[in-house]
């Protein structure tokens, strides 16, 4: 409650420009659209993430803004209800008339965004790892493409780990739909049969894991090293690690590498069990930098609790933030045309370590982390890769292997290269 | 006989005129017209309330007129949309999949160009195949016809089985809600082909009008959802009047009554029923155009819950109410989680609207079930006292 | 001869010399691996490390795998070490001499998963007769883990002398399943084989299913060798695919896909004709064909393959599988254990289905008990009935905070989430719920409004994130029959917990005066005051009794599942199911309509497992068409409080 109320007092520093730090010279205030969910399903997510850019806002307001400029940031709530995100988006470019937006979590609520980025030429930056096959002119993927989380976790499994079997656990979505697409046709490429390929899908928020940890369990019967790779999303995470604690599934029989479970979700249950378990993400906050350091102590003092964590869209949207503000000094103007231009090559430091670079098909390069869930509700890291360069479209089925993205060269996200086209200019929503 | 139907509800003509009005001082306001004193995100606001303010005046007359309160005239209003999203959808993607394909050095074919359509609108959610629901929806006739023909022959279906067996009260509602459960769950399948959880998108883009400004479309959508708001309007009120109105009321009064008189009870409540369904998807076709996406959790069973909410507080049993319901609580809620209400700091708490805009509109649902049950509409009945 | 005298002297002199040697100068050989070790690469270091033989090889191999080495990265000395606050306390890895250093100048290695499952490996043969119980236990489990023949002998051994009886058991077992596989006699094997027949651990049927493995194959000729069983077009296998295999064999020519006919018509497209035929022809596909025959008859592509020749090759071979273990008497034997376990798995997973399916209508009807009585017996529609579980896992929750032993707060928590919403209900009921008997359908509306209210609330006060409520330690782990049948404590507790419930609400409503008066209230309101019972009074306490299981019930869900803000909304649709499918008024009732809902979602789940949103969906259409049939459900009330 404490703390809320001080996130709602800086929210509202924020919104309403605070006047310690007006520039005299700013006619037009540099405005940045939040476009999170406060409340619904998703607000357990993205409000960590509105508050994440309030305080990005802030530090770089105190270092003197962009351009000269006070940065307002305007955060609106969309509410978890997906068609409200084109609302709200429609509403940030043309009535409240921002320079970029930053915002959306579900692939759903940025396929809604999308048409209306598209058409008032807005720009937005996107912080969460996706299943790619998409690249909008007007969108920034500062989160992990498959091929930047998926293809280098379940390499990890066939090499490391020596994983015959698959089960791939999902949500009935399309994040999981996709990735357990690609990661499927990989497996088969990499010569695991079909049959020791096992999917199953559950809804939202499903608690009911009891059959399903059983299935995975039975998958061990033709006497083959099994491994979970695990697409679940959000709450229903707290069942299914509780489920597997329960039947004392450890890490060294069946391992479980999620692509959605990072510190946040961790906080809501007791890992004592489930020490081993692994996750595949580009941040963890145990990573050992004076970077990242300084990033969990500015987030824990602006936040007010030393509790709270930090988390891989966090850092997702720390880049983002940071490019765009370089990239706008660079153009100096906040265009849209020439911010985006000046985005390409922008690089800067990951928190882990290593450089971040924005490369043509709007995707980072970002080091791949697998880390091992400790006692603690943290990650230890076990691997680190060096910065893999993402990519939209997959290699790893068929027609999206012809298909290559580069704004900068060819000037379209999805290039044919075996026919030589650009299939589209806009995304494909 | 139409002359004797207007006079004897004068409200009918009072509404018609200010609905009039307000699409003139719209229009006139419109980017697309010019002035821009509105913006088009506004028109497209507007344009979906009209809609929501039609499906009202469906639940109205299914709750407040013939007393079945219907928790899931949404999944009406979902199919519409759904029916209208898949030629919109299909459509564009065939332009797109066309204009791509008519560089190659020979001409596609047919199964080419399909496969293509497919692997673009499916490719998203992992497939390409065209399911057995899309067969029709390269035909813009064709899925007109469905937005009315999907939801009145589902309503037609399951009134029959529910009135047949006599369910009603609570125990219809709760049917309904499973109804509208069952269907979003089965809409948030992959495998049901429509796109699972993703839904379809894009809708705002209208086949053919690739030149038109949203400003333009949003106007043209808006206009339309004036003018079905209107028919709608006219229809609904020329039922509940008459003779037929009074054995509908009759029935939300006392069922076994109307039924020793000798009416076929299930007949009326399965026709009012089925053509407040038909309505809800041609609003649902209306609405979604202009939302842009329409996915599975549009039709879960609590946005019908909030449809009975809107109709309760603009006043049950007088269709003008349903109308300020929806509009008053879906602009309001947008007004304020648009975090354009002010916060109210109060020194030791900041309430910040984004957070508390639920709180007070549940709690005003209560006090309006508690001590207004007749709604805002209500308020009417003081200001327009009538002298018998 | 004398020479060769001399090479085994010094052989076995470096022998000696090796076992005095220090491990640290062997890891420094090998640093780069044992720093960051890959399971690929890492044995010939750790094979290095065991011929060494120095002392403290175990020491170190056991202390690697628990992450407990550092190394120094100035000169990338090793040493065991233990982290204390921003210092290290470390040891020399030979002398084990203590010291102290700040942290920032060391790296702790981190073994991953796999490699230490080959340290675990490398470490067997000095834990195996390790004379602590906890490393011979390990030694087992990496076995069992990783099982390969040269264990076997020194498995063995170890039996006899085993004192523990537990894990003499363990190596028996063990040994057996690896006789199977790895003993050198055949009738050895056999006998072991034999002996596995009843055992349905995942560890025997992989023993066997490793022993049964098969490799496909496909030849002109007939089958030979140990064959599993030959495939018949048809049933076995499609045309398509049987050609496939013979085109992957290269007994065959591979077909020409229509992508691949397009490229070579695009390819050789001459002068706007490709074959003779004008390109604009080209958008059906027979055409296609037309000019991809003409293209072919001049020799530039590869021809087609008809049909008929697709079929023709199939025909002409003969497609089997073979055992990958040569003696039929082995693999006669491995099958039909496999087959008797397979019956037992059988019926031991139409068990463990029925476990699964008792503790999901456990879960389900200890949702729905509270809203059974408010709703079945009072006849208010309580929407807000998810909220009061919710706030009882929250209470649960709270509770933990300040009581950090988790079986007493649980104790604790179990009463007071009780009282809580219990004083919710009886709030709730007069505000608001009093003034509005008479309207059914209204109360739906307002307790809806009192849902969103409280669900908001929650988020306003607790936050968007779950939060932990974490069961006692007793609670934890499974009840395991075998490795089929098992079903988590907390899920019996929860079964138990609803049994209680059960039995204590019968109790109240059949035996106790509340429960009179309840039931005088219920039937006739009028006549019940009239016989001097005070109906606003039963009705508080009706809706404060029926609230309180709710709460009790939050505590429990959270045990199993999360506590947020919205874990309400995912029960009361299920809830208010369960209470009509049962039939309204009625406890039996709702113990009956969870039954069949949960049973009904285990059977539907059962058949297409990889799908439990259709299983959810199926069920949810079947109650649709059951209300219609049955409008009032499974126990019907009759007379006069059956009607509305």
């Amino acid at each position: 409650m404490k703390y809320s109320t001080k996130i709602a007092a800086c929210a509202m520093t924020a919104l309403l420009g605070s006047t310690s730090l007006v520039m005299a010279d700013c006619a037009d205030p540099v405005k940045i659209g939040v476009l999170h969910s406060l409340s619904g399903t998703m607000a357990i997510s993205e409000t960590t993430l509105k508050d994440t850019m309030l305080m990005l806002v802030d530090a770089q307001n105190k270092k003197g803004g962009v351009l000269g400029c006070e940065i307002e940031a305007v955060v609106v709530d969309p509410a978890s209800d997906w068609p409200l995100f084109a609302e709200k988006g429609r509403e940030l470019l043309s009535v409240n008339e921002v320079d970029v937006i930053f915002g959306s979590w579900t692939s759903v609520s940025r396929k809604s965004v999308l048409p209306v980025l598209e058409e008032l030429n807005g720009l937005m930056f996107y912080p969460v790892q996706y299943e790619g096959e998409e690249s909008s002119k007007n969108v920034f993927y500062t989160g992990a493409a498959p091929n930047q989380q998926a293809i280098p976790a379940v390499d990890y499994y066939l090499e490391e780990l020596g994983v015959e079997k698959f089960a791939l656990l999902g949500t009935d979505y399309v994040y999981p739909r996709t990735t357990n697409n690609i990661l499927k046709s990989y497996l088969m490429s990499k010569g695991i049969a079909e049959e020791d390929i096992f999917v199953n899908y559950t809804p939202f928020g499903h608690s009911d894991w009891a059959t399903i940890v059983g299935d995975v369990v039975a998958l061990g019967e033709d006497g083959k090293q099994v491994g979970v790779i695990s697409t679940i999303n959000g709450d229903a995470n707290i069942g299914f690690y509780k489920e597997l604690a329960a039947a004392d599934v450890s890490a060294d029989d069946i391992p479980v590498v999620a692509f959605s479970v990072g510190e946040e979700e961790l906080s809501g249950l007791d890992t004592t069990n489930l020490v081993g378990h692994l996750a595949a993400w580009n941040y963890f906050m145990s990573a050992d930098t004076p970077a990242n350091a300084e990033f969990i102590k500015t987030w824990q003092d602006f936040i007010g609790s030393t509790d709270r964590v930090t988390n891989d869209p966090m850092e997702a949207h720390y880049i983002g933030f940071n490019m765009w503000v370089n990239a706008v000094e660079q153009a100096g103007t906040t265009d849209v045309d020439a911010v985006r231009t000046a985005m390409y090559g922008q690089t800067f430091p990951n928190l882990t370590g290593g450089i971040a670079e924005m490369l043509p098909n709007h995707h980072l390069t970002k080091p791949v982390l697998i880390g091992e869930i400790t006692a603690d509700g943290q990650f230890d890291i076990i691997s680190q890769t060096d910065p893999v360069a993402g990519d939209a479209w997959t290699d790893f089925l068929p027609e999206s292997a012809v298909l290559t993205s580069d704004w900068k060269e060819l000037g379209c996200g999805m290039y044919n290269t075996e026919t030589k086209t650009c299939v589209q200019l806009t995304s494909n929503y | 006989m139409h002359k004797t139907f207007i006079s004897q509800n004068p409200s009918v003509l009072w509404f018609i005129a200010l609905l009039g009005l307000f699409t003139l001082a719209v229009t006139v306001g419109s980017e697309a017209f010019g002035t821009g004193l509105i913006s088009t995100s506004m028109v497209k606001t507007l344009g979906k309330t009209l809609c929501l303010c039609l499906i009202a005046i469906a639940m109205d007359v299914v709750w407040g007129y013939c007393g079945i309160l219907s928790l899931g005239h949404f999944a009406f209003f979902g199919i519409g949309g759904y029916a209208i999203g898949m030629w919109l959808m299909y459509a564009r993607t065939e332009g797109i999949v066309l204009s791509s394909l008519s560089g190659q050095a020979i001409p596609s074919t047919a199964q080419e160009i399909s496969d293509a359509i497919g692997n673009q609108i499916f490719g998203v959610v992992g497939s390409s195949d065209f399911p057995w629901l899309w067969a029709f929806a390269d035909n813009l006739f064709l899925q007109l016809l469905m937005v009315v023909v999907v939801p009145g022959l589902l309503a037609l279906v399951f009134g029959w089985l529910a009135f047949r067996s006599r369910v009603t009260g609570v125990y219809l509602s709760i049917l309904t809600q499973a109804m509208t459960l069952a269907l979003s769950l089965w809409l948030f399948q992959n495998d049901s082909g429509l796109r699972g959880n993703n839904g379809l998108s894009g809708l705002q883009n209208i086949p053919g009008f690739e030149g038109s400004s949203q400003a333009a479309i949003s106007l043209a959508f808006f206009l339309g959802s004036a003018l079905a708001l209107a028919l709608g309007y006219l229809l609904f009120a020329w039922v509940v009047s008459g003779k037929m109105g009074s054995v509908v009321q009759g029935i939300r009064d006392n069922e076994a009554r109307v039924r020793f008189l000798g009416y076929r009870v299930e007949g009326y409540k399965l026709f009012i029923f089925t053509l407040t369904a038909v309505v809800s998807g041609i609003a649902g076709a209306l609405y979604y155009p202009q939302a842009g996406i329409i996915n599975p959790a549009e039709l879960a069973p609590i946005a019908s819950i909030y449809l009975a909410v809107w109709v309760a507080i603009g006043g049950r049993g007088r269709l003008y109410g349903a109308v300020i319901g929806a509009a008053f609580v879906s602009l309001l809620s947008s007004w304020f989680t648009g975090g354009g209400a002010p916060a109210i700091d109060l020194g030791f708490y900041t309430i910040l609207w984004t957070d508390w805009w639920l709180v007070l509109l549940g709690v005003s649902f209560v006090c309006v079930t508690l001590f207004f049950p007749k709604g805002i509409g209500g308020l009417f009945d003081y200001l327009v006292r009538k002298p018998s | 001869m004398l020479r060769q005298f001399l090479t085994i002297f010094i052989w076995l002199g470096l022998a000696g010399m090796t076992f005095a040697q220090d491990l640290q100068p062997v890891l420094q050989t090998h640093a780069d691996e044992i720093a960051k070790p890959s399971r690929s690469s890492v044995s010939v270091a750790l094979d290095d490390l065991v011929a060494s033989g120095a002392p403290k090889t175990s020491d170190f191999l056991e202390q690697w795998q628990d992450k407990g080495v550092w190394q120094r990265d100035a000169d990338g000395v090793f040493f065991f070490a233990t982290e204390d606050g921003d210092a290290l306390t470390l040891r020399d890895i030979d002398t084990v001499a203590e010291t102290t250093a700040p942290k920032a100048g060391f790296s702790q290695l981190k073994p991953n998963g796999g490699v230490r499952r080959l340290i675990g490996t490398a470490l067997v043969q000095f834990q195996l007769t390790d004379p602590d119980l906890a490393r011979r236990t390990s030694a087992i489990e990496s076995i069992a883990r990783r099982p390969n023949a040269s264990q076997l002998a020194p498995l063995l051994k170890s039996i006899d002398p085993e004192t523990d009886a537990t894990l003499k058991a363990r190596k028996i077992q063990l040994a057996n399943f690896m006789s199977a596989s790895f003993a050198p006699d055949t009738d050895d094997k056999i006998a072991a084989i034999n002996s596995m027949s009843s055992d349905t651990s995942i560890e025997a049927r992989a023993a066997l299913n490793q022993l049964l493995s098969v490799k496909a194959v496909v030849s002109p000729d007939a089958p030979k060798g140990n064959v599993a069983r030959v495939l018949k077009l048809g049933p076995d296998l499609s045309q398509d695919d049987a050609y496939a295999q013979l085109v992957a064999a290269k007994l065959a020519p591979p077909t020409v896909s229509p992508a691949a006919i397009r490229d070579a018509l695009t390819a050789n497209i001459d002068g706007g004709r490709v074959g003779g035929i004008p390109t604009a022809q080209l958008d059906n596909q027979p055409m296609r064909e037309t000019a991809y025959a003409a293209l072919a008859g001049q020799g530039i592509v590869p021809p087609l393959v008809t049909q008929a020749e697709q079929t023709n090759a199939v025909e002409t071979h003969s497609f089997y599988e073979v055992y990958d273990e040569k003696d039929p008497a082995v693999t006669d034997a491995a099958r039909a254990a496999l087959d008797s376990i397979e019956t037992r798995v059988g019926a031991a997973q139409a068990v463990d289905l029925t476990l699964d399916a008792l503790s999901l209508a456990s879960i389900y009807f200890l949702a729905a008990i509270g809203l059974a009585i408010t709703f079945g017996v009072m006849g208010v529609i309580n929407m807000a009935h998810g909220e009061f579980i919710m706030m009882g896992a929250y209470t649960g929750y709270v509770v933990q905070q300040f009581v950090p032993d988790y079986t007493l707060s649980i104790i604790v928590a179990l009463p007071l989430a009780f009282a809580v919403t219990f004083a919710a209900g009886v709030a709730m009921e007069r505000l608001v719920i009093r003034h509005l008997y008479h309207r059914p359908l209204e109360t739906l509306l307002a307790t809806f409004g009192i849902s969103v209210a409280l669900q908001q609330l929650a988020k306003n006060i607790f936050g968007t994130q779950a939060r932990p409520l974490t069961s006692p330690g007793w609670l934890d782990g499974a009840w395991v029959v075998s490795d089929v049948i098992q079903i988590s404590y907390i899920r019996i507790a929860i079964f138990v917990i609803a049994l209680m419930f059960l039995a204590l609400i019968l109790f109240v409503l059949k035996r106790t005066r509340l429960g009179l008066e309840v039931r005088a209230v219920t039937q006739n309101p009028g006549m019940a005051a009239s016989m001097g019972i005070n109906p606003d009074r039963i009705n508080m306490l009706t809706f404060g009794l029926g609230s309180g299981i709710a709460g009790i019930a939050g505590v429990a869900i959270g045990l199993y599942a999360k506590v947020t803000s919205e874990m309400g909304a995912d029960y009361i649709v299920q809830s208010f199911m369960t209470v009509v499918v049962g039939g309204v008024g009625n406890v039996w009732g709702t113990l009956a309509g969870a039954s069949l809902i949960g049973f009904l979602q285990k059977g539907i789940e059962w058949f297409n497992p990889s799908n439990t949103l259709a299983a959810q969906t199926y069920m949810v259409l079947f109650i649709i068409l059951f209300i219609q049939f049955r409008p009032k459900g499974i126990v019907a009330q009759k007379g006069r409080a059956a009607a509305d």
